[in-house]
């Protein structure tokens, strides 16, 4: 993939505040269309980097094209293209679920159907309460209403789902479903594994400001990651075993244990998540992979809103 | 890709936004209810303690002798205050509140132009102290019997210090809503310095009353100059004589009011940001 047919193109991103490094040479490329997640513990860089992409934080050094645009130079009709969902805020919200939309739709030269999107969000019955009298899932979703009130071709999601209950984000992911079949582009942070495993086309993640690793969201901590686990109690002690072929190990067990049910048997195919604690819990192991400085976790973790 | 490829918006969308934001910015003050208390009404409230409390006291005579009510004597000074309250205070509480809140930050990310926020603001300030002033007058005129000027000319030079004064002060709320670290600061940090500037401008406290070093701080201030201003619209003739140098010197207001506008705006094109960026 080249620069040129890119979403988003990011080569060598730096960030430090002071002595401390947030990130530490990122890059990643995402293509138009594609739904891109990138998962990492807190404090990792994750809002450093999605930040610097929406043009709100500058960047120390390295290169950064969004919709082929420097995002820190982007001006009013870049910002036209976009959509920009947040991680929580705490506004007054002084207006109705349908008052802030309509207003906000005026912003965009194109916007979608006011109806459609609170519709999309499962706000309708809410539509004339005042936002501050809605529930923080509610107030959730109506940032997500914003985000795409705008009929964005990049929209960025910074933990969007923060505050849903199971149900709701059901069915938001129907509606980020939507979105990708008509083509708009995604970058998605979350800390919910299952999320990024159900939305993302690639994932990427992040841990000590650096990209330890990248790829299809199927086969991301390559193959040996993925390599089945086989559980079972034998005389009260917990065994496992990696295998590829679970089916006939689990056909010895029960042949040596005489015909009769193993205890507590589970056979597991790693998830998402599996792959992603092992990555990250390696490279905390390992030391944070060698930088200069200690934890690059500057005050506050990444949260966005502390430094903003 | 390049930049050329994302199409461009069209022009004039700064002016009809601005409008948008105006009826946007008017509805949301009028649904928080402490702006609507601490900003709106007070002045309205405290003339009509002052008239009442002091409903029994002259405080001088018009040229025919007419003795002049506690209602007629605070007018000015209120309508003032007003001014003060709906564009300095407000503002300066409201941006720094929406600062900290992640409301500039959302529209930070939007194609709203910056220009379009602040036409929004200035003109809640406008829309709300017009309604304030109004009500004011109002208040006094059939609640406390006070005569309201019937004179063109005296409705014209109040028709320039309101402008002028709502104004000034709305950008220097505008620049002042840099100073709080947070909104949860900002009332704090903003309301002494409007409290202050009302006790020493002849709003709650005669003016003339005041030593003398009081009110060349004050004069420093641009609340003394729209006190000034609307005394001369309300208060008789008689009472010139009471005003520094005997004389109103509406010129003196147009000079310090002006002065101020033109400060405020230049920190406001220095200081103002969407977002504070960390680097």
């Amino acid at each position: 993939m080249t620069t040129t047919d890119a979403a988003i193109s990011v080569r060598d991103l730096r960030k430090t505040y002071g002595a401390v490094t947030a990130l530490d040479g990122v890059g990643f490329d995402i293509a138009h269309g594609e739904t891109f997640a990138l998962l990492g513990p807190n404090g990792a860089g994750k809002s450093t980097t999605i930040e610097i992409l929406e043009g709100y934080r500058d960047r120390s050094s390295g290169e950064a094209t969004v919709l082929g645009v420097d995002p820190g130079r982007g001006g009013l009709d870049w910002k036209a293209r976009l959509g920009i969902v947040l991680q929580s805020t705490g506004e007054s919200g002084n207006t109705t679920v349908r008052e802030q939309l309509a207003h906000f739709a005026g912003f965009y030269p194109h916007p979608r159907d006011v109806d459609e999107v609170i519709a999309a969000v499962g706000l309708v019955e809410k539509q004339k309460t005042l936002i501050r009298k809605l529930s923080g899932g509610q107030r959730r979703r109506v940032d997500v209403a914003l985000g795409i009130i705008g009929n964005p071709a990049l929209l960025f999601l910074d933990e969007p789902t923060t505050g849903f209950d199971p149900e709701s984000r059901r069915q938001f992911w129907q509606l980020i479903r939507s979105l990708k079949s008509e083509g708009t582009t995604i970058l998605l942070t979350t800390h919910y594994l299952d999320e990024a495993a159900n939305l993302g086309d690639r994932a990427g993640i992040i841990a000590g400001g650096r990209l330890i690793d990248i790829g299809t969201v199927d086969e991301i901590g390559g193959a040996d990651a993925r390599v089945p686990l086989v559980r079972w109690v034998d005389e009260g002690v917990q065994r496992e075993e990696r295998t590829g072929s679970p089916a006939t190990l689990v056909a010895r067990l029960v042949r040596e244990n005489g015909g009769a049910e193993l205890a507590g048997l589970e056979v597991v195919r790693p998830s998402l998540e599996d792959v992603y604690l092992e990555l990250v819990g390696a490279y905390e192991r390992s030391g944070g992979g060698g930088l200069d400085t200690p934890a690059p976790r500057p005050m506050g973790s990444d949260d966005a809103e502390v430094r903003a | 890709m390049s930049s050329s490829t994302i199409p461009r918006l069209p022009a004039g969308r700064a002016l009809r936004l601005g409008g948008s934001r105006i009826v946007d910015e008017v509805r949301g003050y009028f649904r928080q209810g402490d702006s609507v208390f601490f900003t709106f009404l007070f002045p309205i409230v405290m003339l009509t303690i002052f008239s009442t409390a002091f409903s029994n006291q002259s405080f001088g005579s018009d040229a025919t002798g007419g003795e002049v009510s506690a209602a007629s004597y605070y007018l000015p000074g209120m309508l003032a205050a007003g001014l003060l309250l709906s564009g300095l205070q407000n503002l300066a509480v409201d941006i720094a509140t929406e600062r900290s809140d992640g409301t500039l930050k959302r529209l930070a990310g939007t194609p709203l132009p910056v220009t379009s926020y602040f036409i929004g603001k200035i003109g809640q300030v406008l829309v709300t102290g017009t309604a304030q002033a109004v009500i004011l007058l109002l208040t006094a005129w059939l609640l406390f019997g006070v005569d309201l000027p019937t004179s063109g000319e005296k409705w014209l030079t109040f028709g320039w210090v309101f402008l002028l004064g709502v104004t000034t002060s709305a950008v220097l709320g505008i620049a002042l809503s840099q100073l709080p670290s947070s909104g949860k600061s900002a009332t704090a940090v903003v309301i002494p310095i409007t409290l202050v500037l009302q006790f020493i401008s002849g709003v709650y406290l005669p003016f003339s009353q005041l030593p003398d070093w009081l009110q060349n701080v004050a004069n420093f201030f641009p609340l003394k100059w729209m006190a000034q201003g609307m005394r001369s619209v309300f208060l008789p003739e008689t009472f010139e004589a009471a005003e520094p140098g005997g004389v109103w010197n509406l010129v003196g207001v147009v000079l310090a009011l002006s002065a101020w506008l033109v400060a405020g705006l230049v920190v406001c094109r220095l200081v103002f940001r969407w977002i504070r960026k960390d680097s």
